[in-house]
């Protein structure tokens, strides 16, 4: 009686112990599903999830209090993927926040710009450069296309560039088979 | 001369009919100079070339239009003399069909020579004569395009014991490097012996397929007297002309995957890319030309000596123009080749081979059916890969069962759609897959990149926020300790002696 108590006892001694010391030892620093979540997103930091970024959407997703489907820039994809991730149900994108388009690139038209400073303080990527009374201009590298440059230019000179396809960002398209022939046997 | 007996075979390939001797029957000819050159400043791996003139400048033949631009990057040279037109975009012979960049020259036909230099590599560093390569222009002109200095540089870490030259020429139809081995041997094999001491290699093995008769006869008597190059038939097998492939057949080494033969002692050059070394160093001659073979449906198909940026038309012209006009041509081989956007593209280093588009290359006979499991494609494969998983992932989008499949090994020889009985342009899914998950991964890159700078902004943001908060409170604390006493006190003298006043004119 008393030796199988003081087995017990031993055993919750030296388990307390490892477990104490492994909690402090093996601390995880900050929540491994946010970050997860997050290297899914585009990093767009286009606040179009109605989140002031991709991190805080992030985290509201591993909270529970966002759904999968307000990413636009993701696109459809996106959303798959956070539907595997997350272990839900997929569907489709929510069109209140926005619809996927294809990349573009801001760009300044530099003889209207009158240097308002407006659209560096809006850039969530830092990516405008310029200063007060100069003249402004993006660079193309870090802009991520998240338009909210957009809404703060008081003269309007920054329109969307879509990325136009050329012989280095080409892509072999996916293969579709000869339709005319389908046609062919079908009259036959 | 020591033939080597021992041939290491590997696994698949197909023994298709090779249509050679359609392009052998003659000489190699000197296409004239055409009346355009459209120059593309892309024709190589790695880097756009950077522009070194503009329009209306006068340059001389071999003189520098573009140069380098960084390590992997190829620089190109004016193939005669004349005047730049024009710099703009233009059709490039790409399977996009997209244009892109070229440098128009106008020839003046006197084609006039800048001084040359040869280069005197006996007497100077390895590292010397590789910085003079690097704006040589040479690219891998088997069709690969890799720029050559890299391959000739000292950046390695094992040394060298092996070059193989490749002069297999695998693919049906094509016949550029079996002309130049007939005709210019004796430059190969003193271009061989110059690239062999660069390299500091002990031994040469030449590999050629056993269809190639007169070419091995010729090179054979040829190094009959070096004691250090050797030629080894393989047999004809495509895709014998592989790198990885050869070099099993050659020396039955296995080079593993993201391995360079390097790393295992062994450096390969096609035949066309050491005579090419061979005029840069020995007589200060750039890349200005190469040999295309154009064959097919065309009326008196043979080997061309070709200046680079020639217009495709003028050589069909000069070939007699199509046998059954159909304007389709395909570059490369039937095999790996794709087919030409227009027949208004020019002549660029990767261009070995035309084929004029016979009837039955363009009609499609028989769509592609289901996958029916035969598994005849994972036999054909010569890198010993399951093709026809590949292809149900790449279908389907699965791109990550598809890398864990070894899609990155695939080499897109072809083989595997040429044996399907079901027709399914198998290469073609797996293209797909591969620049799908490259286009990826530079996306993800970038999303790294705007994630840091998104983080630091915050961090920033907070802390010019933290300082703005600092300096206020640093501001109002120094007012209330003196200055606001002070003004304090000086107001109330003011009041005092106002109320004086007031009092003093009451009395009054």
């Amino acid at each position: 009686m008393l030796t199988s108590i003081l087995i017990i006892l031993f055993l919750a001694v030296i388990i307390g112990l490892v477990l104490g010391f492994s909690s402090v030892q093996f601390k995880v620093e900050g929540d491994p599903i946010i970050e997860k979540i997050d290297s899914i997103l585009p990093q767009t930091q286009c606040g179009q999830c109605s989140y002031p970024g991709c991190k805080p959407y992030a985290t509201a997703i591993a909270k529970g209090d966002a759904d999968i489907n307000q990413c636009p820039p993701g696109g459809e994809k996106g959303v798959r993927a956070l539907a595997e991730l997350m272990g839900v149900e997929y569907k489709p994108l929510n069109e209140s926040h926005g619809i996927s388009k294809p990349k573009a690139i801001a760009f300044i038209d530099e003889d209207t710009c009158i240097g308002c400073t407006l659209c560096i303080q809006a850039c969530p990527v830092d990516a405008i450069l310029g200063a007060a009374k100069q003249m402004h201009t993006i660079i193309e590298k870090e802009c991520t296309g998240c338009e909210l440059c957009l809404p703060p230019c008081p003269v309007d000179c920054i329109t969307m560039e879509p990325i136009e396809e050329n012989a280095e960002n080409w892509k072999w398209k996916y293969p579709v088979y000869s339709i005319a022939v389908s046609e062919k046997k079908v009259n036959n | 001369m020591k033939l080597l007996d021992k041939i290491f075979k590997f696994n698949g390939g197909i023994q298709a009919e090779t249509k050679k001797d359609i392009s052998t029957k003659k000489t190699i000819k000197s296409l004239p100079i055409p009346s355009e050159i459209r120059l593309p400043l892309r024709q190589h791996i790695g880097k756009m070339a950077k522009l070194r003139v503009k329009v209306g400048d006068q340059v001389l033949k071999g003189e520098l239009i573009a140069e380098a631009d960084g390590n992997i990057s190829a620089a190109i040279h004016a193939p005669t003399s004349g005047k730049i037109k024009s710099i703009e975009k233009l059709l490039i012979p790409h399977p996009s069909g997209l244009p892109d960049f070229c440098v128009t020259l106008i020839p003046d036909n006197n084609d006039k020579w800048v001084k040359k230099f040869p280069i005197d590599w006996k007497n100077i560093s390895l590292k010397e004569t590789n910085k003079l390569l690097l704006n040589s222009g040479i690219v891998g002109l088997g069709g690969a395009a890799f720029p050559s200095h890299l391959k000739l540089g000292t950046n390695r870490n094992s040394p060298i014991k092996t070059l193989i030259i490749n002069a297999a020429e695998c693919e049906p139809y094509i016949t550029c490097d079996d002309m130049l081995m007939r005709e210019r041997g004796k430059d190969l094999i003193e271009g061989i012996e110059l690239v062999q001491s660069l390299l500091g290699a002990e031994e040469t093995i030449i590999g050629i397929e056993d269809n190639k008769l007169e070419a091995f006869k010729i090179i054979s008597s040829l190094i009959e007297k070096k004691p250090n190059i050797y030629i080894k038939v393989v047999p004809t097998i495509y895709p014998s002309g592989d790198a990885k492939r050869l070099i099993f057949l050659i020396n039955g080494i296995k080079i593993p995957k993201e391995k360079r033969s390097s790393e295992y002692g062994i450096q390969m050059f096609n035949v066309a890319t050491i005579v090419a070394i061979f005029r840069f160093i020995q007589y200060g001659e750039p890349s200005l030309s190469r040999i295309v073979t154009i064959t097919g449906n065309i009326k008196e198909p043979r080997n061309y000596e070709v200046l680079f940026g020639t217009p495709l038309r003028s050589l069909v012209k000069d070939a007699g123009g199509q046998k059954i006009k159909n304007n389709t041509f395909l570059m490369g081989g039937p095999m790996m080749g794709f087919t030409l956007p227009s027949i208004d593209v020019s002549v660029t280093k990767t261009m070995n081979c035309v084929i004029s588009a016979e009837p039955e290359m363009i009609q499609v006979t028989e769509e592609p059916l289901p996958c029916i499991r035969c598994s005849k494609c994972a036999e054909a494969c010569p890198v010993s890969l399951q093709p026809q998983e590949l292809f149900w992932f790449s279908k389907s989008d699965q791109f990550e069962k598809a890398q864990n499949y070894n899609l990155f090994d695939c080499i897109e020889c072809g083989c595997c759609s040429y044996v399907c009985p079901s027709n399914i342009p198998l290469v073609q899914f797996y293209r797909y897959a591969k620049s799908e998950i490259i286009s990826q991964s530079i996306a993800a890159e970038e999303a790294d990149i705007a994630r840091e700078r998104n983080d630091f902004r915050i961090l920033r943001l907070d802390r010019e926020k933290k300082e703005r908060a600092e300096r206020n409170a640093q501001r109002k604390a120094e007012n209330t300790n003196t200055d606001k006493l002070k003004l304090i006190e000086e107001k109330r003298a003011e009041i005092a002696a106002a109320m004086d006043r007031i009092k003093n004119e009451k009395n009054i």
